[in-house]
């Protein structure tokens, strides 16, 4: 008989987890410890419009504090767990208490990815992750501001964008040789660089930071004034500097429990990990794909909600597979890019439409079945490929090749 | 603050307060309306938060933009009065709106 479910992280996954828990009927008790202050809230809006000053705080959370009351939910936030101890099946948290539980759900996500080049500790080199991280950068997006942002990514883009939106003086400074390199095709790459600097974003590919200084001449406590050098001797002043270069999962306290981990807490197809009593969602996990049949680690909000919802009905002992296609957004000005699948291993890339009438799609063909598609402005030919994907649906070419053609009539 | 009706997939009737500014989908959210998934969060990246719209009620609401007509084409059991509650903002005078929430909101076949 399960009666204590302890739940560890305040995020998409942690929230998910609870709704499916008491609306699956279980009764007993829930615990949900989350080291920042606040009620579980979306992390999406935070790069976008949350940064932008047009969504209040109070729209950020899942639920009001009353759901929590009504669903006798007991809430432990602003306060970290530090310590898994399996054999009595507790937890300790950072004030010394323990809380014993019969499952325990680690949802705890993932953190920054930072810079270890010299300078990047100086004061004003911001990460954008939470709610706390956003005020610093905010209060610094006056118009006419210099923005450098390092990392060419979702979150920086993201964070250009909004950044321009406010009328700062944006420079996005990227490693690879285009934009978003690991997950969209050139094309999507070349589209979004085209945007940012239509709308005035300085887009510098191929170029490594090696050095973050203040700048000359700059009062050394201030949070303002700092300069990027790159490799190649060119240097960029920055107002405000954002770095976003990616994420690692945090999954110290499962290996501190000895839990099986690697690049993310393992976990199998029911999202347990290596010890019967604890389960794993969202992007702190390392997971079977099945439908790919691949392990794979993701950053995305469908991941942490779904992987969620299927832990917590393996932890109530309803045996269920977490078995999905992946998907994923950014919005950058008025541009919405939709993806689903996964494009590693393909054989032939296919463009659907034309990028300068500013919606097309790029479909990814191993052998003949699609795997993925990355849509721009798009929002027809994502919905068809999501259930393409997952019915390994294999398109004609021909038709694929044909704007006019909708996606779903392409078999 | 205007009160808008959702009709649950069981059949329940539920009224509940909409803050002008919210989109519906905030509203069935804060207030756990089953049915309502909302996984984006209102990006319109989703298609989890399908209503269906009270006929009298349909034509008083903002005309569905491109992005929405292309989600809703495909999503679970789409009909001529759907909408996605994330592109409806709750105003003064949509006290009283009536929607009804589809059995599912899934999208992939299972």
């Amino acid at each position: 008989m399960i009666s204590s479910i302890l739940i560890l992280g305040g995020g998409q996954a942690g929230a998910q987890a609870i709704d499916t828990l008491r609306r699956q009927g279980y009764e007993g008790r829930i615990v949900l410890v989350g080291d920042e202050p606040h009620l579980p809230y979306q992390r999406p809006p935070l790069s976008k419009k949350y940064l932008a000053g047009e969504l209040d705080a109070d729209r950020l959370p899942f639920k009001h504090r009353t759901y929590y009351e009504e669903h006798r939910v007991e809430l432990e936030l602003g306060i970290a767990a530090t310590r898994i101890d399996r054999a009595s099946r507790t937890v300790t948290l950072a004030d010394g208490r323990t809380l014993s539980y019969d499952r325990l759900l680690l949802a705890l996500g993932a953190g920054s990815r930072t810079l270890s080049t010299p300078g990047s500790d100086l004061p004003g080199v911001h990460y954008l992750r939470a709610i706390a991280d956003v005020g610093p950068i905010r209060a610094g997006l006056t118009s006419g501001a210099r923005v450098v942002v390092i990392g060419g990514g979702y979150i920086g883009l993201e964070t250009a964008a909004t950044a321009r939106h406010l009328g700062c003086a944006v420079t996005v400074i990227e490693m690879a040789d285009r934009l978003m390199a690991r997950v969209v095709a050139s094309s999507v790459s070349e589209y979004f660089a085209h945007e940012h600097r239509t709308q005035g974003v300085k887009v510098i590919c191929n170029s490594r930071v090696v050095r973050i200084e203040r700048e000359p001449g700059a009062d050394a406590h201030a949070m303002r004034g700092l300069r990027v050098v790159c490799a190649d001797g060119s240097t960029y002043e920055a107002d405000v500097l954002v770095v976003g270069v990616g994420a690692v999962p945090n999954s110290a306290l499962a290996a501190e429990a000895g839990l099986e981990c690697e690049n993310g807490i393992r976990v199998d197809r029911y999202c347990r990990t290596s010890d019967e009593c604890i389960f794993a969602a969202g992007d702190c996990t390392h997971h079977p794909s099945v439908h790919f049949e691949t392990q794979l680690r993701l950053e995305s909000v469908d991941n942490a909600f779904e992987q969620s919802k299927s832990a917590a009905l393996n932890m109530l002992g309803r045996a269920t597979v977490h078995d999905r296609i992946p998907w994923f957004w950014s919005d950058q000005y008025d541009n919405k890019l939709l993806i689903v699948g996964l494009s590693q291993g393909f054989d032939q890339q296919v463009l659907r439409g034309d990028p300068a009438t500013r919606s097309f799609s790029v479909c990814y063909l191993k052998g003949r079945e699609l795997i993925a598609v990355e849509a721009v402005n798009h929002s027809s030919d994502y919905m068809a490929a999501r259930r393409m994907i997952a019915e390994r649906a294999c398109p004609v070419i021909e038709k694929l090749a044909d704007p006019h053609v909708p996606l779903k009539e392409t078999v | 603050m205007p009160k808008v009706v959702f009709i649950e997939p069981t059949g329940v009737r539920r009224e509940v307060d909409a803050p002008v500014g919210f989109s519906l989908m905030e509203v069935a959210r804060q207030h756990g309306i089953a049915g309502i998934v909302a996984q984006c969060g209102g990006a319109c990246a989703c298609a989890t938060c399908h209503v269906y719209v009270a006929p009298e009620w349909y034509d008083r609401l903002e005309p569905k933009e491109e992005m929405e007509e292309g989600m809703l084409e495909l999503a679970f059991e789409p009909r001529a009065r759907s909408r996605l509650s994330c592109q409806i903002h709750i105003r003064p005078d949509l006290e009283g709106l009536e929607v009804t929430v589809p059995a599912h909101q899934r999208i992939e076949p299972q």
